[in-house]
C-alpha cells in the first residue's frame, strides 16, 4: 500500500461517509450525448485549432494540422468547453453523484491517432477541471449533495498481453512500459486539475490495467500524495470473459494490490447481461462494487434503445440485492436514464462490504 | 468469506485454501532444471517450448514455473518471448505463473507480462534489507506474491535454526515495513540433496521438514514452498529412485505443512503404490533414521534403475521363470503375446474347468491392466495391446469351453452385454472400437454392429441380444442428428436400456440439449474410452445406477437450464449486414491464375513411399488419445515411452503396407471456370456442345446426373441436379457467410469471396479434389480381426488416415506447383506445409468453412469421383473408404480458413431457397450449426 497521504482527505472523508450511507449515482455516457450536437470538423476545432493556422494557433505547427480531428472527442474540453460543461451539468442535475472527466482518449497513446500527443497534459487537466467547476456549482444548489469528479483513464486503443497480428501470438504493439509512461502522464494531469479520485476503466485488457494502476503509483509519488482509485472492467460477450480472456474473478484477483476504492464493470453489455458477473465480484470483492452498463444491447442500427424506466428497474434489483455501491451508465445512457436510475436505487442500502482482513501494516 | 486466502490469477482465480493441501508447481519450462527445455530455447523453438508448458498445465501444474537463467541467453528477452506466447493459449495462460530468475531485471521483465497475479521466484536478504524492500515494494505494485529464499547476507540457510531466523526477519521486514500481505509470502527454506554420502548431509531433508513446521505455526497465513527435485540430486540419471524419493519427502513436508512445490507434475509416483522395500530405504534416508540408510538405499537402487529398461537388456525373459498366473499377468500388463498361447494351455492343464482360467489368472491380469489404466498409469495403446494378449487367450480356451458346455451347461458371466455402432450415414469407428476394446477388457460382452448401421438394426440387435445397454458412435455432423433419433426410436418403442453417446463431434452440451430431451430413460454421454468403463459399471451395478442416473440428469438439466439463459454465446448480425460486410478484394488489378489444365485429372495409383515424408503424424497418435505434438511427444516424461513404441510398431506395419502394397492411393483433380454470384459460385461447363461418355465435368466432357450410393438402399435425401438445372445456367456451389458480429476490420467471410464476381467480368476458377488412400483395406483388416489383433488393425486404420491426408497435402502441393501452377516456385518443408504457410486453400466440405456435406454431392459429380477414384458417398455424406478426403481448391493469395460458425434463421432460409430445399431440410442438414431453436 501506497504510504502517502491523501490529497484531499476532507474530500476523500466526504466520499467514504457518502457511500457508507447510500448507493451513490456515477453519470451516463458523454459521446452519445455529444452527438446531438452534431459538430462537424469545424466544429470539432472550435476557433483554437481553425483550418488555414487561423485563430490563437496554440500547438506547435504541424502534422495535426491536415489531420482532420472530428470525432476526438477529448478535444471538445478544450474548443468546445461550454458543451462539456453542459453534458455534466445535465448529468449533475439529474442527481448524479459523481461525474466522469471528458478524458477517455487522453493518453498520448489515443491521441497518437490524430497527431494530438502533445495536447495530453492539457486535455488532462481542463477535462478535470471543467468537470470540478460543474460539481462545484452543483453542490453550491444542492449543499447537502457533495459532488465528485472521477479522473477517468480509458483504455488506449492498443493491448498488451494480445497479439494483433494472428499469425505472430507473440507479436505485441504496446509495452508495459510506454503504457505506463502514457498513463503517469494523464494521472497527474487528472489530479492536478482537481479530480477527487481517478478510474481505470472500460478494461478489456487486464494488463493494460496493471500498468495505468502502477502508473498511477508512480504518478502519486511524483505528486507526494494520494487519491482514491475505481477500476471498472468490461466483460465483452456472453462468454463472461474479457477481451483478454479473464474471468471476472480472476480480473478482480489480479488488480486487487492496488487496494481501489471500488472494482466494477462497464460498457459491452447492458445491465441484464452484467449482472451474473457483477454478482461475482459482490461476493469477492473487498471493496465497493460499481457498475455502469450501457444501454441494453445495440440494435439492427447499431443504437442502444433500452428505456430509462427499463434500465433503472433491472438496477434497482442490483441495488436491493445487495449487489452494488456505486452505479451509473456508459454507452447509450442520458440524463434521463441517470434520473431514473438515481430514482430507482434511492433509500436502498448499499452493499455491506464484507469484514476485511487488513493487511499487517 | 474472505480469509486471508492467497488469490492468484493466470486467466481464472487460483485461491490457495487449505483444501488444495498441496499446489503443484510446474518446473519442465524452466532451462536450468530442463536440459529439453533449454535446448528448445537456445535453438528458438519457441513453439515446442509452448507445447511443454501445454503439457505441464495438462498434467496437473497449477502454477508454471518460468526460467530462463541461461549464460547464452538474453534471458531477459527469452523470458519476454516465453509469456508472450503462452499468453495466447488460453489452455495454457489459465494458470497463473511464477517468473523465476536470480537477476532482478528479468523477474521486473516479466511481471510486465502478466496480465494474472503471478508469483516471483524469488527475492531474499542475500543483498541486504535494502535491496529486498525495493523489490518488494515493486512486486507489490506490480501486483505479484512472492518467494522469499532463506537467504541473508551471510548466506544461504542450512541449519533449523538459521531458517527461522531468516524467514522470521523476511516476514517482519515485509509486513511492518512496506506492509506486504502474509498470504503473499511463500518461503522457501532450502531443499538440499539427501544421500550424497557426506555425514552433514544427512539432515538435510529433516531439518527443512522440522523448519516447515515451526514456519507453519508462526506464519498461518504464508505459504511453505521449495525445490523438490532438489532433494534427490544424488542419484540423477535414476528416474525410479528419484521419483521415489520425491514422493517420500513430499509425503513428509506435506504433514509438516509444506503447501506448495516445484515439481515434475508429470512424474509423480504415489507414496503408497512405492515397492515397500524402496519406501523404507527411502524413508530412512529422507528421515536419516539409520546409519547406513544411503548404503543401503544404493544397494538397491541399481536394481530399480534396471526395471525400467528391462525390455533393452538381455534379463527381458526373467519374466519367464515366475509361475504361470504371474507370466500371464505379466503378458497381459505388457502386451506380449509370444507366450500367451503356452502359458494358457498350461493354466488350464491345473484347472477343471476351462473358464477358470478365464475368470481367475486372465481376468485378474486384466484387472490389474483397468486399475493401471484407471489410474492414469497405462496408456491406451497399452491397453489395447493387452486385449490382444487377452483375445488370442481366451481364442485358445474356446473350443475347449464349447467341448465342456456341451457336457454341462454352464456359461460364463458378463459383466453385462452392449451392442455398438457406428450409426447410419457415418464410416468413422477408430474411437469405436477402441472403446469397444477397453469395455470388453473389463469383462463387457460387446456385440459390435459396424459402421453404417441403421437405427432399427441397432434396435432390433439389442433386443434379440438381450443387451444390457446400446453405444452409439460418429464422427461427422450429421451423424448427431441420426443419434438423436436413434434415441426417438428407443422411447417410441419403449425401451428401458441406456444409451450411450460417444464420437469427437458429440458433446456433453449436445447430449444434453439435443439428445437426451428424446429418450428421458437414460442416455449418457461418454467423453472417451477412458470413462466408458466408468459409465458401463455404474449402469450394471444394481447399486449405484439409480444415483448414477439421477447425477447424469440433474447434470443435463442444467446444462439445459444454461444453455436457454445463455442467448447465442456471441451476437449475430444479420445476412444483409453480413453480405455488407465481405471481404472486398480488388478485382482490377489482380488477374486470377490461369490452371494450366482445365477439366479433371484422374491419378490412379500413386505411390505410397511419395507420400511417407508428408505424413502429419501429430493427428495418428490423438487417435490413441496420446496428446502432444510429433515429434517432441516421443520423449515427454509421461507419455513418450508408449508414444514412441506406438510410433515403433506403426512403422513396421506402414513398411508392411507400402512394400506389399496392401493399401492403394488414387485422387481425382479438376478445375473450371467459376463467378462468384452472391455468396454462391458458378461454374460454367466449358463445351456444352461436348460429346456424352466422359470422366466427369470437364473439358469435353459432361455430367454424370447422379452419385453413385451402393453403400445403401435408400434413395439420396437430397436433390440431385438435372442437366437443365446446369446447361444454360451453370452449376452452382452453395456456401455459407459468416454472421458474427465483428470487429471493424475484420470481414464476414464466404469461400464464394475469393472468388471474382460475374460482374467484375475477370475470368477465374476453382478447384475440387477427392482422394483416397484406403482401397485394398478390408482383406487386411479382416486378417487382423481373424488373429484377434484389433491393436494392429486400429493402426492400419489409423494409418490409411494419415495417407489420405498426405495424399490430400501431396496433391495440393503439385496443384499449386504444377497443375494450377500459380506456385511453381514454393519450396517449404513438411513443417511449413502443416502450419499451411502456402497460398491457396483446401477447404473441404462438412469443416468450419463449408458445413454443409451434402455440397459433397456436387463436387463428387463434377469430379465423376465414384469412378474415378473408387469414393462413393454414403447417405449421409460420409466417404467410404473412410480413408478419403475431398474438398474444393481456391487459389486466391488473400484466401484463408475460417469457420462459419452460427447461422441465424435468415441465412438459413436464404440457403434453403439457393439449394432447393424447405426450410426444415436446410435445418437439418445445418443444424450444427442453427443459432436457434428450429420450430
Amino acid at each position: 500500500m501506497n504510504p502517502l497521504p491523501w490529497k484531499n482527505p476532507a474530500r476523500v472523508a466526504a466520499l467514504e461517509a457518502a457511500l457508507a450511507r447510500r448507493i451513490l449515482v456515477i453519470d451516463g455516457a458523454m459521446g452519445t450525448m455529444l452527438q446531438n450536437y452534431k459538430l462537424d470538423e469545424d466544429g470539432y476545432r472550435g476557433e483554437r485549432f481553425a483550418r488555414g493556422h487561423a485563430g490563437t494557433h496554440a500547438h506547435g505547427h504541424g502534422p495535426s494540422c491536415e489531420h482532420d480531428v472530428k470525432g476526438n472527442n477529448d478535444l471538445l474540453t478544450l474548443t468546445q468547453p461550454d458543451i462539456i460543461k453542459a453534458v455534466h451539468t445535465a448529468y449533475l442535475d439529474a442527481g448524479a453523484d459523481l461525474v466522469e472527466t471528458n478524458t477517455f482518449n487522453s493518453t498520448t497513446i489515443s491521441q497518437a491517432d490524430y497527431h494530438l500527443e502533445h495536447l495530453v497534459p492539457e486535455l488532462n487537466r481542463e477535462g478535470a477541471r471543467i468537470a470540478r467547476e460543474c460539481c462545484d456549482a452543483a453542490e453550491a444548489r444542492t449543499p447537502g449533495q457533495p459532488r465528485f469528479v472521477i479522473g477517468v483513464l480509458g483504455p488506449t486503443s492498443r493491448t498488451a498481453s494480445i497479439s494483433p497480428d494472428v499469425n505472430n501470438p507473440g507479436f505485441r504493439n504496446v509495452s508495459f512500459d510506454e503504457l505506463a509512461t502514457a498513463y503517469t502522464q494523464a494521472t497527474l494531469g487528472l489530479v492536478e486539475g482537481g479530480a477527487d479520485v481517478v478510474m481505470v476503466e472500460t478494461i478489456f485488457d487486464t494488463l493494460n490495467a496493471k500498468a495505468a494502476l502502477f502508473a498511477i503509483e508512480t504518478a502519486f509519488d511524483t505528486l507526494g500524495a494520494r487519491v482514491p482509485v475505481m477500476i471498472s472492467g468490461t466483460i465483452t460477450d456472453l462468454s463472461g470473459r474479457t477481451l483478454s480472456g479473464q474471468t471476472a474473478e480472476a480480473f478482480y484477483y489480479s488488480l486487487r494490490h492496488a487496494k481501489p476504492l471500488s472494482i466494477g464493470l462497464n460498457c459491452a453489455l447492458g445491465a441484464t447481461e452484467l449482472r451474473a458477473y457483477v454478482d461475482a465480484l459482490a461476493r469477492i470483492a473487498e471493496c465497493n462494487v460499481s457498475t455502469h452498463p450501457n444501454a441494453g444491447l445495440p440494435n439492427a442500427f447499431a443504437e442502444y434503445d433500452e428505456t430509462p424506466e427499463h434500465m433503472a428497474s433491472i438496477i434497482g434489483e442490483f441495488a436491493r440485492s445487495g449487489l452494488v455501491n456505486l452505479v451509473g451508465g456508459c454507452c447509450g445512457t442520458t440524463p434521463a436514464h441517470i434520473a431514473a436510475i438515481a430514482q430507482a436505487v434511492r433509500g436502498v442500502a448499499p452493499r455491506k462490504l464484507p469484514g476485511i482482513v487488513e493487511a499487517a501494516a | 468469506m474472505n480469509q486471508r486466502y492467497t488469490r492468484l490469477s493466470g486467466l481464472e482465480p487460483l485461491v490457495i485454501t487449505p483444501q488444495l493441501l498441496f499446489v503443484n508447481v510446474g518446473e519442465r519450462t524452466n532451462v536450468t532444471g530442463s536440459a529439453q527445455f533449454k535446448k528448445l530455447i537456445k535453438e528458438d523453438r519457441y513453439d515446442e517450448a509452448v507445447e511443454v508448458a501445454r503439457q505441464q498445465v495438462a498434467n496437473g501444474a497449477q502454477i508454471l514455473d518460468v526460467n530462463m537463467d541461461e549464460g547464452l541467453l538474453d534471458s531477459e528477452a527469452a523470458m519476454v518471448k516465453f509469456l508472450s506466447l503462452i499468453a495466447a493459449e488460453p489452455d495454457i495462460a489459465r494458470i497463473p505463473v511464477m517468473v523465476d530468475s536470480s537477476k532482478w531485471s528479468v523477474i521486473e521483465a516479466g511481471l510486465k507480462c502478466l496480465q494474472g497475479k503471478g508469483v516471483v521466484n524469488s527475492i531474499s536478504l542475500k543483498e541486504g534489507e535494502a535491496p529486498f524492500l525495493e523489490q518488494a515494494r515493486k512486486v507489490l505494485r506490480y501486483g505479484a506474491a512472492t518467494v522469499v529464499m532463506a537467504f541473508d547476507e551471510k548466506g544461504q540457510a542450512d541449519s533449523v535454526e538459521r531458517r527461522l531466523q531468516i524467514c522470521e526477519r523476511s516476514y517482519r521486514l515485509l509486513t511492518e515495513k512496506i506492509g506486504f500481505p502474509p498470504e503473499d509470502i511463500i518461503f522457501d527454506s532450502n531443499i538440499f540433496p539427501v544421500a550424497t554420502g557426506i555425514e552433514e548431509h544427512a539432515d538435510n531433508a529433516v531439518n527443512f521438514i522440522e523448519a516447515a513446521k515451526e514456519l507453519k505455526k508462526r506464519f498461518p497465513d504464508s505459504h511453505i514452498s521449495g525445490g523438490v527435485s532438489n532433494v534427490s540430486f544424488s542419484f540423477r540419471g535414476n528416474n525410479p529412485v528419484r521419483e521415489a524419493i520425491h514422493s517420500v519427502f513430499l509425503y513428509h513436508a506435506i504433514k509438516a505443512g509444506m503447501d506448495m512445490g516445484i515439481v515434475n507434475a508429470g512424474a509423480m509416483p504415489i507414496y503408497d503404490d512405492l515397492d515397500p522395500e524402496l519406501r523404507e530405504r527411502v524413508e530412512d534416508v529422507v528421515l536419516n533414521r539409520r546409519a547406513d540408510a544411503t548404503e543401503r538405499l544404493m544397494e538397491i537402487a541399481e536394481r530399480y534403475k534396471k526395471g525400467t529398461k528391462e525390455k533393452d537388456n538381455g534379463g527381458a525373459l526373467a519374466w519367464r521363470e515366475l509361475p504361470v498366473a504371474k507370466r500371464l499377468e505379466h503378458a497381459l500388463v505388457h502386451g506380449i503375446d509370444q507366450f500367451v498361447v503356452e502359458d494358457t494351455e498350461e493354466a488350464r492343464k491345473t484347472v477343471t474347468r476351462t473358464l477358470d482360467v478365464i475368470e481367475g489368472p486372465l481376468m485378474d491380469g486384466m484387472n490389474v491392466v483397468g486399475d493401471l489404466f484407471g489410474a492414469g498409469k497405462m496408456f491406451l495403446p497399452q491397453v489395447v495391446k493387452s486385449a490382444r494378449v487377452m483375445k488370442k487367450a481366451v481364442a485358445w480356451l474356446l473350443p475347449f469351453m464349447e467341448e465342456e458346455k456341451k457336457n454341462s451347461g454352464a456359461a460364463g458371466k458378463s459383466n453385462g452385454k452392449i451392442v455398438m455402432a457406428t450409426v447410419k450415414g457415418d464410416v468413422h469407428d477408430i474411437g469405436k472400437n477402441i472403446v469397444g476394446v477397453v469395455l470388453a477388457c473389463n469383462n463387457f460382452e460387446i456385440v459390435d454392429l459396424g459402421v453404417m448401421v441403421p437405427a432399427q438394426k441397432i434396435l432390433d440387435t439389442a433386443i434379440a441380444e438381450k443387451a444390457d445397454m446400446i453405444g452409439v458412435s460418429g464422427l461427422i455432423t450429421p451423424s448427431l442428428e441420426e443419434m438423436a433419433h436413434v434415441a426417438k426410436e428407443m422411447k417410441r418403442q419403449n425401451f428401458s436400456i441406456p444409451l450411450l453417446i460417444g464420437g469427437a463431434t458429440t458433446s456433453r452440451a449436445h447430449t444434453a440439449i439435443k439428445i437426451e430431451p428424446n429418450y428421458e430413460t437414460a442416455c449418457v454421454w461418454v467423453k472417451d474410452a477412458s470413462r466408458a468403463v466408468g459409465v458401463a459399471q455404474s449402469l450394471v451395478s444394481k447399486e449405484l445406477v439409480d444415483g448414477f442416473l439421477a447425477k447424469v440428469r440433474a447434470e443435463y438439466a442444467e446444462v439445459r437450464e444454461r444453455h436457454k439463459h445463455r442467448g447465442s454465446g456471441k451476437r449475430l448480425v444479420t445476412l444483409d449486414a453480413a453480405r455488407a460486410n465481405a471481404a472486398k478484394f480488388d478485382w482490377k488489378d489482380y488477374t486470377p491464375p490461369k490452371p494450366r489444365k482445365t477439366g479433371i485429372m484422374v491419378f490412379d495409383d500413386i505411390p505410397l513411399t511419395e507420400l511417407l515424408p508428408v505424413i502429419d503424424w501429430t493427428p495418428f497418435f490423438q487417435a490413441w488419445e496420446l496428446h502432444g505434438h510429433y515429434p517432441e511427444n516421443l520423449g515427454d516424461p509421461v507419455v513418450g515411452a508408449q508414444a514412441t513404441e506406438l510410433f515403433n510398431d506403426a512403422q513396421k506395419i506402414l513398411k508392411k503396407i507400402v512394400a506389399e502394397k496392401w493399401l492403394r492411393a488414387k485422387a481425382v483433380i479438376g478445375f473450371w471456370p467459376a463467378a462468384r454470384v452472391g455468396d454462391d459460385i458458378e461454374i460454367t461447363l466449358p463445351l456444352p456442345q461436348a460429346p456424352l461418355g466422359g470422366e466427369g465435368w470437364g473439358e469435353g466432357a459432361t455430367l454424370h446426373t447422379n452419385v453413385a450410393l451402393p453403400k445403401t438402399d435408400a434413395p439420396p435425401p437430397h436433390p440431385t441436379l438435372s442437366p437443365e438445372q446446369v446447361q444454360g445456367r451453370g452449376l452452382m456451389l452453395h456456401h455459407l457467410r459468416q454472421q458474427a458480429d465483428k470487429p471493424v476490420e475484420r470481414p464476414n467471410l464466404c469461400l464464394s469471396d475469393f472468388i471474382a464476381p460475374k460482374e467484375a467480368g475477370v475470368a477465374d476458377w476453382i478447384g475440387g479434389f477427392a482422394v483416397t488412400a484406403g482401397l485394398g483395406i478390408e482383406e487386411h483388416l479382416e486378417r487382423f480381426h481373424k488373429d484377434n489383433d484389433d491393436y494392429s488393425a486400429i493402426i492400419l486404420k489409423a494409418l490409411a488416415d494419415r495417407l489420405a491426408e498426405a495424399l490430400a497435402e501431396y496433391m495440393h502441393r503439385r496443384v499449386r506447383k504444377e497443375f494450377w501452377g500459380y506456385a511453381s516456385d514454393e519450396t517449404l518443408d513438411n513443417e511449413a506445409l502443416i502450419a499451411e504457410k502456402y497460398r491457396g486453400i483446401r477447404p473441404a466440405p462438412g469443416y468450419p468453412a463449408c458445413p454443409d456435406h451434402t455440397e459433397k454431392a456436387t463436387l463428387f459429380q463434377l469430379l465423376n469421383a465414384t469412378n474415378n477414384a473408387g469414393i462413393e458417398l454414403t447417405e449421409g455424406f460420409s466417404m467410404y473408404p473412410a480413408a478419403a478426403v475431398s474438398g474444393w481448391y481456391f487459389s486466391h493469395p488473400d484466401s484463408q480458413y475460417f469457420v462459419v460458425g452460427k447461422l441465424t434463421r435468415d441465412q438459413v432460409e436464404d440457403y434453403a431457397r439457393r439449394k432447393g430445399w424447405t426450410l426444415a431440410e436446410a435445418e437439418r442438414w445445418l443444424s450444427a450449426n442453427l443459432d436457434y431453436d428450429p420450430d
